[in-house]
């Protein structure tokens, strides 16, 4: 599973940086090391969303925040892999 | 509103302006021999001899606007017939002798060529005179000035002569496209070839981002640049134009800061790979150094690198101040990551072309890189950046002896002390005096510009290098 994260400057100033940071906690938590890729991208082009722009395996581009970043990664994530 | 220094720049811009917004419309073969009598209206000539005279030289600019001489694999060119032939008599002793007593010329001649005539007037022989000024830099009255033409006086790699027809002549083996003549040239004969033509084609075939996506890498001195609109404001007018995103090749310095550090740790000598021009001139007179040139793409490719992995059918323009970039992109390697090239000069033209008020615009943003990343622009950011990631690595054990040439005459002394004195491990060259903030191809160029970018590297969101490019590493 790659999971691509927008760096693009709107993003980057919604805080991508926080999002990381919890992809890459919780990747190590729950040993995902092998299975999961993160990857910096630049704009996907959905830049009024009020989140961070994620697209795992080129699907559909989902707004993350801080917030809400737990339930997507249960329903996104760990649903689809385990 | 002043956009430009000079008249030349303005005359350039006018060209380019026209050429572009016929390409935009797709009737720039049909319409350009319009150009010239819109450029210059006449009846009434305004710099030179008869309007016909300077309807050719427009025509010549038009053709350099287009792209220039394919046969000549520089890109600098100079248009001979806008050429004044300026005198190139060297040193020469002016009205301005007063014929006094003191004879400090003389005294400080070492070639024995200074001699009076029965007023006690100084006077040269050019026979024996080497041009080395001596006698010029000691006369109380500065009454021997050095006639030397301003496109010679600049070139400090000593490219440029005088032809057989008394213009202007590059010699392309010493040149490294670093554009200060094209600056610096009072009647605007030399020009940077544009590829003006060539960014409008990828921006309209790709049909509004749908074909594929076109990305602009903007170089940090940018921050120096357009200096009456906000800087969010010309990156909606990047977009405006027809550009997916923008991108800050600042982020592909802080990338290249990291991978440099490491390099340098290994090697234990180093000379810096971002500025094109130095590393051309490092490759054309010192070819015994080239081993020590970093490995390293530039900033710019770099990032260009990074963009065509996450995107591999992207288009990326880098839009900077360097005419000696038009040079690099066409490289083997760096050909595969950049498609094209713009200056702020051309970028203001394309404005122009599409009438947009980029005042009028909203703000957008422009975040990726961290405060190192943004001051390479400057000379002495490349080294604040590899003390940084020295320290971000751990690796403080490791001194670095930076020696920070700042314009291609430093860069010159540096290199020729290599290998026969200690000078230090690690050379940051920049060709333009002041970094990339003075290169030829801005709009403007001032005192106040490093502290422009001094100030757009404070407000990086991102305060180390780590934190800019900590995703990209993935």
């Amino acid at each position: 599973m790659t999971i691509k994260i927008c760096i693009g400057s709107s993003c980057h100033l919604k805080g991508s940086q926080k999002v990381i940071e919890l992809f890459e906690k919780s990747i190590q938590e729950n040993q995902l090391e092998e299975k999961v890729k993160l990857v910096g991208s630049f704009c996907l082009g959905k830049c009024s969303n009020a989140g961070v722009n994620v697209c795992i395996d080129d699907k559909e581009i989902v707004s993350v925040t801080p917030e809400n970043f737990y339930s997507f990664f249960n329903d996104k994530v760990l649903k689809y892999i385990k | 509103m002043k956009k430009f220094d000079t008249q030349v720049q303005y005359l350039k811009y006018k060209v380019l302006r026209e050429v572009a917004g016929k390409a935009w419309d797709d009737t720039l073969y049909e319409k350009i021999l319009d150009i010239p009598k819109i450029i210059i209206p006449g009846p009434t000539p305004t710099t030179r001899c008869c309007i016909y005279k300077e309807r050719a030289i427009v025509e010549e600019r038009i053709k350099i606007a287009m792209g220039g001489d394919k046969s000549n694999p520089n890109v600098i060119e100079v248009i001979d017939l806008a050429c004044d032939e300026c005198p190139v008599a060297g040193y020469e002793v002016t009205d301005v002798c007063r014929g006094c007593l003191a004879h400090r010329c003389q005294d400080a001649c070492k070639k024995d060529a200074i001699y009076f005539d029965h007023n006690q007037k100084a006077h040269i022989d050019k026979s024996k005179c080497v041009e080395c000024g001596k006698c010029s830099a000691v006369c109380p009255y500065g009454a021997i000035v050095n006639f030397k033409r301003p496109c010679e006086k600049s070139c400090k790699v000593k490219a440029i002569s005088m032809g057989p027809n008394k213009a202007a002549k590059i010699d392309n083996d010493k040149c490294i496209s670093c554009g200060s003549c094209v600056y610096q040239c009072p009647f605007g004969a030399i020009m940077d070839k544009s590829y003006i033509i060539n960014v409008i084609d990828i921006l309209k075939k790709s049909q509004h981002n749908q074909k594929y996506k076109t990305y602009a890498v903007v170089a940090p001195s940018i921050s120096s640049q357009f200096v009456h609109a906000k800087l969010g404001q010309v990156i909606s007018g990047i977009k405006e134009l027809g550009f997916f995103t923008v991108v800050e090749a600042a982020l592909g310095a802080d990338m290249v800061a990291y991978k440099e550090t490491q390099e340098l740790i290994e090697k234990g000598f180093l000379t810096s790979s971002c500025c094109p021009a130095f590393v051309m001139y490092i490759k054309k007179n010192f070819p015994k150094l080239v081993e020590h040139i970093s490995h390293n793409l530039s900033p710019a490719a770099e990032i260009a690198k990074y963009i065509k992995e996450t995107d591999p059918t992207a288009k990326v323009i880098f839009i900077g101040p360097c005419t000696a970039k038009k040079a690099e992109f066409q490289q083997e390697i760096q050909k595969q990551y950049v498609d094209s090239i713009l200056t702020f000069e051309e970028l203001q033209a394309l404005f122009d072309s599409k009438d947009l008020d980029i005042y009028s615009l909203p703000e957008d943003v422009l975040d990726n890189a961290s405060y190192y990343g943004r001051i390479f622009a400057r000379s002495g950011g490349l080294t604040d950046a590899v003390k940084q990631a020295l320290i971000e690595l751990g690796r403080t054990d490791f001194e670095v002896k930076p020696v920070v040439c700042n314009g291609i005459e430093e860069c010159r002394m540096a290199l020729l002390k290599v290998g026969k004195i200690d000078i230090g491990n690690f050379i940051e060259g920049m060709a333009c005096v002041g970094g990339c903030i003075a290169g030829a191809g801005c709009l403007t160029h001032g005192e106040k510009n490093k502290a422009e970018v001094d100030k757009y590297g404070m407000e990086a969101y991102e305060k180390t290098i780590q934190d800019a490019i900590k995703v990209l590493k993935k």
